[in-house]
């Protein structure tokens, strides 16, 4: 064992649903204090983990612990230990900001005498001292998503579950919540993000990808930027582009063409080796390019070709 | 400047408020012909309200709006003969299939078999969808169910789309195979104005509308935005960002920073010129860090730095 208290720990899980295998055999361990990323296109397995984590659905083989318990046996423990926050469902829009946070003290069973002390904390933290009285539909995005996560987080949860956060809230308001997060997880909070927005990876100290029931990448941000991309990523600007993406694909070492903007994006092996190769090998097929250049690949760049592989969209599609 | 008749959507001064809420605040931008044109803000930025006038399906308070070269606000059936609008939730029946619903679509645009065979296997196809012609509405997947309203919408071949947050909440290989389609459609000369409150998703676009609070703070191509920044970005890794962050606040010339989960993204004023700077400054204070690096500025950078602090007493 470690000596880090594990918040999270994933061995050998499965889940499978008749002859379909969702979960399939996935390892996982995160540390207390950490803010971890779980990312993966829909159907990859990804929401079917985060049930079995929160102790909603039983795992088929294998285990895991969060907080301590075990999801499979101790499913109750496990849910009373956890925060879930997500951007859509968490609040009770017709409903005060104080009659928001009451409710959610009463269902998780925050007690009696800690009551009043955990709804002060809960206005601190939210930075809504004063608003109490708001109908929560009127408050501003960024509030809410504060106001939820003080509701969220009542209980004083070891480990908290976010699920796509932030989505739609204005940056300044968003970092603001990012701040809060990273100020939690200081204190030594676990929390868990899943997200389909890589603006919020970009949060996380460490982020695990899910595709097809197993995990396909794990690492740090800049890890998964510099050492998880199937290859080394080109800009390409030419005239005409729909022509060029279709030419590119007979192409020798271009692993994938798309369109971005006004410039297509080539997944290649050697990106200084294939700078002449794709020149050449476009205007041979009569495309003029304007420029060519070696960028860095951005976290959905990494995303998108680790599960891009071919045959793959029965499944990730379904 | 391109002249009006290259023009396939304009909008003067469009205003509109609801209570004491100026939702669209003398909104002006023109869209091109066969140009992808991004409404980019946060929620609450008035990207739905101005679609919605631009599909002649609400009155302005103020201003007026030309698609097609039809004024919207007084000829609004002729407007809306040129156009397809996707509001967020497009109206798929559940209960039918993807070639149900299409069928459906077909026959209420009047468009004939054949023409919707040829249609939809192409659209379906540049949507990685073909093998879910038969499947219900009600069982595909958010992303899917996205890119069905958009086949649905385009299958009266529309010259012009309005589509509001189609990939809100689609995972990035949805949005990527949506995104494909929106691409074939420009270059068949399809005119597309799509909202998105994702200020990344705007690199993807050929010209943008950056908004906020109904207000129009920029409109550029998405590298002209970036260079409006006149600032550079420094991305700082590092496994103690907090503390990175706590020695910077002491520097001179950070305009922002911002915490990432294994660094520090810092907006300065020159540079080149700080990174040495900084580079002593941590070793001088023993703060560990791996890189500092010059990245190109964001969107977000831009909105950040245009919105300033003002935007804070919300946050």
């Amino acid at each position: 064992m470690p000596e880090y208290n594990n918040s999270v720990m994933i061995e050998n899980l499965v889940k499978r649903f008749g002859d379909f295998v969702a979960v399939d055999g996935i390892n996982l361990e995160v540390r207390e204090g950490e803010v971890f990323g779980f990312l993966g296109p829909n159907g990859a397995g990804k929401s079917t983990t985060i049930r079995m984590l929160c102790g909603l659905l039983t795992p088929t083989s294998g285990r895991a612990r969060v907080a301590g318990y075990d999801v499979g046996r101790e499913p109750e423990s496990v849910r009373q230990n956890i925060g879930y926050m997500s951007q859509k469902f968490s609040l009770y829009n017709d409903l005060k900001v104080i009659e928001n946070i009451r409710l959610f003290a009463g269902l998780y069973s925050v007690p009696a005498g800690l009551l009043e002390e955990r709804i002060e904390w809960a206005l601190q933290m939210a930075n809504l001292k004063g608003q109490e009285n708001l109908i929560t539909a009127t408050l501003p995005g960024g509030w809410k998503q504060r106001l939820a996560l003080g509701c969220a987080v009542l209980h004083q949860p070891p480990v908290v579950f976010l699920d796509e956060p932030t989505s739609g809230v204005d940056p300044i308001s968003r970092r603001h919540f990012w701040d809060l997060i990273h100020h939690m997880a200081g204190e030594g909070v676990t929390v868990f993000v899943t997200t389909h927005y890589m603006e919020e990876a970009e949060y996380c100290n460490r982020l695990a990808l899910i595709f097809r029931g197993t995990i396909a990448a794990l690492g740090t941000p800049s890890e998964l930027r510099q050492e998880s991309m199937k290859g080394e990523l080109l800009l390409v600007e030419c005239e005409p582009l729909g022509e060029a993406v279709e030419i590119l694909q007979s192409a020798p070492d271009v692993i994938d063409a798309a369109v971005f903007g006004r410039a297509l994006h080539l997944v290649v092996p050697d990106a200084t080796a294939a700078i002449a190769q794709v020149k050449k090998f476009l205007s041979d097929h009569g495309v003029n390019v304007a420029l060519i250049d070696k960028i860095h690949p951005s976290l959905e760049d990494v995303f998108v070709s680790l599960t891009s592989a071919p045959g793959s969209e029965k499944e990730w599609n379904a | 400047m391109q002249e009006k008749a290259q023009s396939a959507i304009i909008a003067e001064g469009l205003t509109k408020s609801f209570a004491m809420v100026r939702a669209v605040d003398h909104l002006s931008f023109d869209v091109r012909k066969s140009e992808i044109f991004g409404l980019v803000g946060p929620d609450g930025a008035g990207k739905t309200t101005t679609l919605r006038m631009l599909a002649g399906i609400m009155a302005p308070d103020g201003g007026t709006a030309h698609v097609a070269d039809f004024n919207v606000v007084h000829d609004p059936e002729n407007a809306k003969r040129h156009l397809s609008y996707m509001p967020q939730r497009f109206g798929l029946y559940d209960d039918l299939t993807v070639d149900e619903n299409i069928r459906f679509y077909a026959d209420l645009f009047g468009v004939s078999r054949k023409e919707r065979e040829e249609r939809s296997t192409s659209l379906l196809q540049a949507g990685g969808m073909r093998e879910f012609r038969r499947r219900r509405a009600g069982k595909l997947s958010g992303g899917m169910k996205q890119k069905l309203g958009l086949v649905c919408a385009l299958i009266h071949r529309p010259k012009i789309i309005l589509l509001d947050e189609p990939t809100t909440g689609v995972d990035p290989i949805s949005r990527r195979d949506f995104w494909r389609i929106l691409y074939e459609l420009a270059s068949e000369g399809v005119t597309i104005l799509i909202s998105t409150a994702y200020l990344d998703e705007a690199e993807r676009c050929h010209r943008v509308a950056l908004l906020h609070q109904g207000k129009l703070l920029f409109c550029d191509t998405p590298n002209n935005l970036k260079g409006k920044l006149g600032k550079s970005v420094l991305s700082i890794t590092s496994s103690e960002p907090r503390r990175l962050r706590a020695e910077l606040e002491k520097a001179v010339g950070v305009s922002s920073m911002v915490l990432t989960g294994d660094g520090l993204h810092v907006v300065v004023d020159d540079g080149a010129s700080r990174i040495p700077e900084f580079k002593a400054r941590l070793n001088n204070a023993s703060v560990p860090f791996r890189t500092i690096q010059q990245v190109t500025p964001t969107i977000e950078d831009l909105f950040v730095d245009a919105v300033g602090s003002g935007a804070a007493s919300h946050a």
